[in-house]
């Protein structure tokens, strides 16, 4: 089917978050066929996990339209949700692509109108609100993934197909939509170039033992607090502590979780001091003078024009900064509360600080790492993608480095101009 | 000031970091500190030391020559390790902290009567003699180092367990008369006279 469309003349795009959907559509709209490829069941990627966007405030819902809009409008971008390369072989100008389709058992009849999900009784960890986390967030097994999904379709979780409750969803479904009976697929592809668009994930609290999060509820990352922030979050925007649910007025960020760390990640993420800054604004918002934020750093890296907003924090009579990197948290067993212990550097001073709750800025780490690439592909010492050796495929926003979405965007559309150059060359050695 | 210390401020005026990096075991380490402060945090003693290694580190990039190599905390290291496990830079801290307090034994800054420096001196002296440790001459010394009637209350506390040693054949009273040995001694003295030429010609302490 869709391997009628493609030819050495297509860019594919692999990965659907903000990188992929802009490198998708500035190639698209230069009047290239572009495949743009998502493993998950919707486009936006982290970008739409997201509550607001530092410095301005901003929502990134909105601009997330907007590039929906573009792609809704484009015929030339191909969109293909729940589905992953498997295979690249050929070289530039002339690549044989492998992907693999999961079954969404919901097909294009769905409307959205969620009588599937109001049939099944099963839940599933909400990934999108990190679920899976200290959130502990469930959604219904017959779900749309969030309210700005696209496609707006629902996915039936495979946990539940071939089960009574399956059967539930698609008697429930007044348009034929549920089809329970879809297999995995396998497609062939050929394309001229791959732009790796394939993001980060968060860095594995975990793995930072002195910092407790898999021992301590009150403990917990900066993308589960994200949700927590957003209405549209486990807690309807309410930022409550995991332990009790209680109001959670101090809190502590701890940055460089995991980053700029020989043990953990050894690059500086470069997101996470202006995300804290931000967070330390949502507190604000939630609880006013009451709130209270303290910033556990090593350096405050607010490059270029953040700095305006780093000043405006710093003014803030609610944010309050120490300079350590914090050495260990125990946990007050009375209240819940963490304790943070360390020596700070101005001064040498020893603390042993209660807060209600902890947030660790945790890194970027590449959502690669750890899984086998094309031979060709060349990464860096930390598995961002730096791209290939033939110069047919090249990385893209934060697969390439960890970037925050206005920088991941400029590489997504360097990374696209890439990508046609590749078009071009071959299309005028074929004319030749 | 001894001799070796008035030579080293006539090299390095004002350069201590310099000092250390040439001088100090792993002391090239130093410069890399990024003054975090999770080894001073994560150290089980730190609030016992003087100075935490963050602060030493800072200091000796400050040029504090006598306050980093006069300090005790160099001394109050359990070797514990959890500084190098826990340092983002992998800094070898544990093994800088022992350079800095063997550099500063070596030019006779560090603190007098320092109990660790002490029991180093003592252990190392007891060592070299035979090229065996005489455990019981060891303990002995250990009792009377603060004086003979310091001594005599310490050999008295501890004669419980001191018969309790030599019961189980732990330890052997006859070893207060010379004690076992080295074949070779001399041969002994010669290699440690010669890993002490070699190691202050690397250190430029020649």
């Amino acid at each position: 089917m869709t391997a009628s469309i493609a030819t050495n003349q297509t860019i594919l795009v692999v990965g659907g978050g903000i990188s992929g959907m802009t490198a998708a559509l500035e190639a698209a709209e230069c009047g290239k066929q572009v495949i743009l490829v998502e493993k998950t069941p919707t486009l936006g990627g982290r970008t739409a996990q997201l509550y607001r966007y530092f410095p301005k405030m901003c929502h990134p819902t909105c601009g997330l339209e907007i590039n929906l809009r573009r792609i809704k409008g484009n015929p030339n971008v191909k969109v293909m949700t729940m589905t992953e390369v498997t295979a690249v072989a050929g070289a530039r100008g002339n690549y044989n692509v492998t992907l693999k389709v999961a079954p969404r058992y919901v097909n294009e009849n769905c409307t959205a109108c969620g009588d599937c999900g109001k049939a099944v009784t099963t839940e599933v960890a909400d990934v999108f609100n990190y679920g899976q986390g200290k959130t502990g967030a469930k959604v219904k097994a017959a779900y749309l993934p969030h309210v700005m999904a696209y496609p707006q379709r629902y996915v039936i979780d495979p946990s539940i197909v071939g089960t009574p409750e399956g059967e539930a969803a698609k008697s429930a479904c007044k348009y034929g939509a549920v089809d329970l009976g879809m297999k995995e697929e396998t497609v062939q592809l050929n394309v001229g170039a791959v732009v790796w668009a394939t993001g980060w994930r968060p860095f594995d609290a975990n793995k930072i033992q002195p910092y407790g999060y898999d021992r301590y509820a009150n403990v917990i990352t900066s993308v589960e607090f994200e949700r927590l922030a957003d209405p549209h979050g486990p807690t309807g925007g309410k930022i409550l502590r995991p332990s009790d649910g209680k109001e959670a007025k101090n809190v502590a960020f701890i940055q460089c979780a995991g980053s700029r760390d020989e043990n953990y990640l050894r690059h500086c993420s470069r997101i996470c001091c202006m995300a804290t800054l931000k967070q330390t604004q949502y507190v604000r918002e939630a609880f006013g003078d009451e709130g209270k934020s303290t910033v556990y750093y090593i350096d405050i890296r607010a490059i270029d024009r953040f700095e305006d907003f780093y000043a405006k924090v710093w003014q803030d009579k609610t944010v309050s900064f120490v300079k350590s990197k914090v050495a260990r948290i125990a946990e007050n067993a009375a209240n819940g509360n963490p304790v943070l212990h360390g020596v700070d550097t101005e001064g040498y001073h020893r603390y042993a600080t209660e807060h209600d709750l902890v947030v660790l800025a945790v890194g970027m780490e590449p959502e690669v790492k750890g899984v086998k690439l094309p031979d060709d592909i060349v990464l860096d010492s930390s598995s961002f993608i730096e791209g290939s050796k033939d110069g047919g495929m090249f990385g893209a926003g934060a697969a390439a480095s960890p970037l925050d979405v206005n920088r991941a965007v400029q590489s997504a559309t360097a990374a696209s101009l890439k990508a046609i150059q590749v078009i071009h060359k071959s299309a005028s050695t074929e004319a030749a | 000031m001894s001799d070796l210390n008035t030579q080293a401020v006539a090299r390095y005026k004002n350069n201590f970091l310099k000092e250390v990096e040439e001088r100090v075991e792993d002391g090239h380490w130093v410069k890399m500190c990024m003054q975090c402060g999770v080894c001073a945090g994560s150290c089980p003693l730190g609030p016992a030391w003087q100075h935490s290694p963050q602060k030493i580190f800072m200091m000796i990039r400050a040029g504090k020559r006598e306050e980093v190599l006069g300090s005790d905390s160099m001394w109050m290291c359990t070797s514990c390790y959890n500084c190098i496990v826990r340092c983002p830079r992998k800094l070898p801290i544990t093994h800088i902290m022992h350079g800095l307090a063997n550099y500063a034994h070596r030019l006779d800054l560090a603190p007098k009567g320092q109990p660790t420096r002490e029991i180093a001196r003592l252990f190392w002296d007891n060592l070299v003699k035979t090229g065996r440790v005489n455990e019981l001459k060891f303990s002995l010394a250990m009792y009377f180092k603060d004086g003979f009637a310091q001594g005599i209350k310490n050999a008295m506390a501890m004669q419980g367990i001191g018969l309790g040693l030599m019961k189980a054949k732990r330890l052997n009273p006859m070893e207060i008369v010379g004690g076992h040995k080295c074949k070779d001694i001399p041969g002994i003295h010669k290699m440690v006279a010669k890993a002490r030429e070699i190691e202050d010609r690397r250190r430029g302490l020649a």
